[in-house]
């Protein structure tokens, strides 16, 4: 590991920098800044300094730079596009052209819809759940709580084979579903992380709010959309974002779900670009910066809701 | 629905009728979704493994034939090596990398922060994405992108998707480079709870910084870790679309997965019977060992 050889502990008179240690909770008392982390980083120059610069570049260029390459790359002229750079060659819009041509719109297009569209049923249908779960009480509650988070171990890759069976033929009403966006947004709309997040978070709700509503003779809907749901504002924020990450994520249901490539989400097109033999990979890179922007554009958004929720999920899981 | 409640009755009671009706209605849509697009197709995958499918011929009862055929099937049995290896090395490669990250990048500072989300980016792409820019930057030249950072350090081009003996590393890798950042962040929270007078006591004491972190950093996040860490194995029992999207299986068999096999048996060998099979013998060992998993947590919760 990486575990740097700065043993800061051995001398402790030279503390002279002492900033409020924002994250000791209770406390108000200060404590030098080398006491914030669990390596003791220094925050001033020094060798402690320089190495976490070194290091921290060192990360970004493995995390990071790589989605630097993903532009340069869609923006080079270079048609065979085997050097990756980090800077692109001529900057050059041909590539997204010839993508735009293979139809990469379209498919972007159909992945647009089928997000949104399915993250505004997943939420609806999980919130609805949730209320239910959290501010009701009634008979079998344990074993609908244990039938959404079995649906978490039901992910579409076990269940692929008879999914696509019934997708073509869904038992009782007998309608085709391939072919269609409902294909792939209806599969997706109870999410069992989703209703177990919401529904923690609506139990924590203070009784006596709705209580006092009750007495005010809000109804059931009301209740929901104006009493608990503007409670709940950061829980959804948490569940949206997983929730789009998690649809966008989608590969497996949108390709069993197609009837032929033209339904395609622009995230299972990206193949057909790339097995295509009178494109370069400029052309894939292209595709790969068009299917990453939506994903940027909601993680720069909502960065924040992510990582409580993330950090959230660990510990109650 | 809504003229029911309006009774002055103020607490959530257990009263036949109406009321009693309410949360079902709420939860319907819910219920709905889950029994048409997850309970039947996984009722129906069980159902399909006892039979030899045959499309306008009429299903054949054929017993445990489509089990004991994927369970003695050598390209199956390969797969389950495969699995495992990815499934188990992914995940504890991620948590390594994920708290040498979080250990690297913990602390307030606003560059820091900015560091950070620029590390989580993989997360939050799309595995087709990741697989095709890793595809492009496992390129087997010397001027693909790994293989000059490899030149640099003195190493010959490798041509890591192309050869039976590196493919499956190399998917792992990948793997890894996708979750470890999302450890990172569980591991961040857990080292955020750890009480920073311990930090300047032990400074007090003179314990070294390995003692340090021994004593004092991982206790605190050792929690969460053994939970991510196993749920993390379990679900890389299941991996699919990494695989699928970076080297479909190849080559010559060296990273076929579980899944990866079982596609291509029931969607371009339409062998749905057998494909079914494999799904639920899969589904059984994640179900078990989940359950399992869980309830020794428990038990670990209430002691």
């Amino acid at each position: 590991m990486s575990a740097p050889a700065l043993d800061p502990v051995r001398t402790p008179s030279d503390q002279v920098s002492a900033r409020p240690s924002k994250r000791s909770g209770t406390s108000a008392r200060t404590t030098p800044a080398r006491f914030d982390t669990a390596l003791g980083w220094h925050d001033r120059p020094g060798v402690s300094w320089a190495l976490r610069i070194l290091l921290c570049a060192i990360a970004l260029g493995i995390f990071a730079a790589p989605f630097l390459t993903i532009l340069s790359g869609a923006l080079s002229t270079h048609p065979s596009g085997s050097s990756l750079s980090f800077l692109p060659h001529d900057s050059t819009l041909l590539n997204f052209r010839v993508a735009g041509e293979r139809g990469i719109w379209d498919y972007f297009t159909n992945s647009l819809v089928i997000a949104g569209g399915g993250l505004l049923l997943q939420l609806t249908v999980c919130v609805l759940a949730a209320y239910a779960l959290a501010r009701h009480k009634f008979r079998g509650q344990a074993i609908i709580m244990t039938l959404f988070m079995l649906t978490m171990m039901l992910p579409e890759e076990v269940i692929a084979i008879p999914l696509s069976l019934v997708l073509g033929h869904v038992p009782v009403v007998g309608v085709d579903l391939k072919g269609t966006v409902w294909g792939v947004i209806l599969p997706l709309g109870a999410w069992g992380f989703s209703v177990m997040l919401l529904t923690e978070f609506m139990k924590d709700i203070p009784d006596e709010i709705e209580e006092a509503a009750r007495l005010d003779g809000v109804g059931e809907l009301r209740m929901l959309w104006q009493v608990i749901l503007p409670l709940c504002k950061p829980a959804l924020g948490v569940a949206g974002v997983l929730g789009f990450i998690m649809i966008w994520d989608q590969y497996l249901l949108p390709l069993i779900a197609a009837k032929d490539p033209t339904d395609y989400t622009v995230t299972v097109a990206l193949s057909i670009l790339r097995t295509d033999p009178e494109v370069g990979s400029g052309v894939v890179l292209a595709g790969a910066v068009i299917a990453l922007v939506p994903s940027l554009v909601v993680y720069l958004l909502l960065q924040r809701s992510l990582v409580t929720g993330i950090a959230a999920g660990a510990t109650k899981g | 629905m809504t003229a029911t409640v309006t009774t002055p009755r103020t607490r959530r009671v257990r009263v036949p009728g109406k009321r009693a009706v309410l949360p079902w209605l709420f939860l319907a849509p819910g219920l709905l979704l889950a029994l048409v697009f997850k309970f039947v197709p996984m009722g129906k995958g069980v159902w399909l493994s006892f039979f030899e499918v045959r499309p306008f011929l009429g299903d054949q009862w054929v017993g445990l034939d489509n089990y004991t055929r994927v369970l003695t099937d050598h390209r199956f049995q390969d797969a389950v090596g495969h699995t495992l290896l990815l499934g188990i090395g992914q995940s504890l490669g991620a948590i390594v990398v994920g708290f040498v990250l979080a250990l690297l990048l913990e602390g307030q500072a606003r560059s820091l922060k900015v560091i950070r989300a620029a590390v989580f980016l993989p997360v939050v792409t799309a595995t087709a994405v990741v697989g095709e820019l890793w595809r492009l930057m496992y390129y087997p030249t010397s001027d693909g992108l790994v293989n000059s950072a490899l030149g640099f350090l003195g190493l010959g081009p490798t041509p890591f998707l192309d050869n039976p003996d590196t493919a499956l590393w190399a998917t792992m890798v990948m793997g890894i480079w996708m979750v470890a950042p999302y450890n990172m962040v569980i591991i961040l929270a857990g080292l955020a709870g750890v009480d920073r007078t311990l930090y300047e006591a032990s400074a007090m004491d003179g314990v070294s910084l390995r003692q340090r972190l021994r004593y004092v950093t991982l206790p605190a996040i050792r929690p969460a870790i053994g939970i991510v860490l196993t749920l993390a194995a379990i679900r890389g029992l299941r991996v699919f679309t990494e695989v699928y999207v970076l080297t479909g299986g190849g080559p010559a068999g060296s990273t076929e997965v579980w899944m990866t096999r079982a596609y291509t048996l029931g969607f371009t060998r339409n062998d749905i019977g057998g494909a079914s099979a494999a799904s639920v013998v899969l589904l059984a060992v994640t179900l078990l060992l989940t359950v399992t998993v869980n309830y020794f947590r428990k038990r670990g919760d209430v002691r």
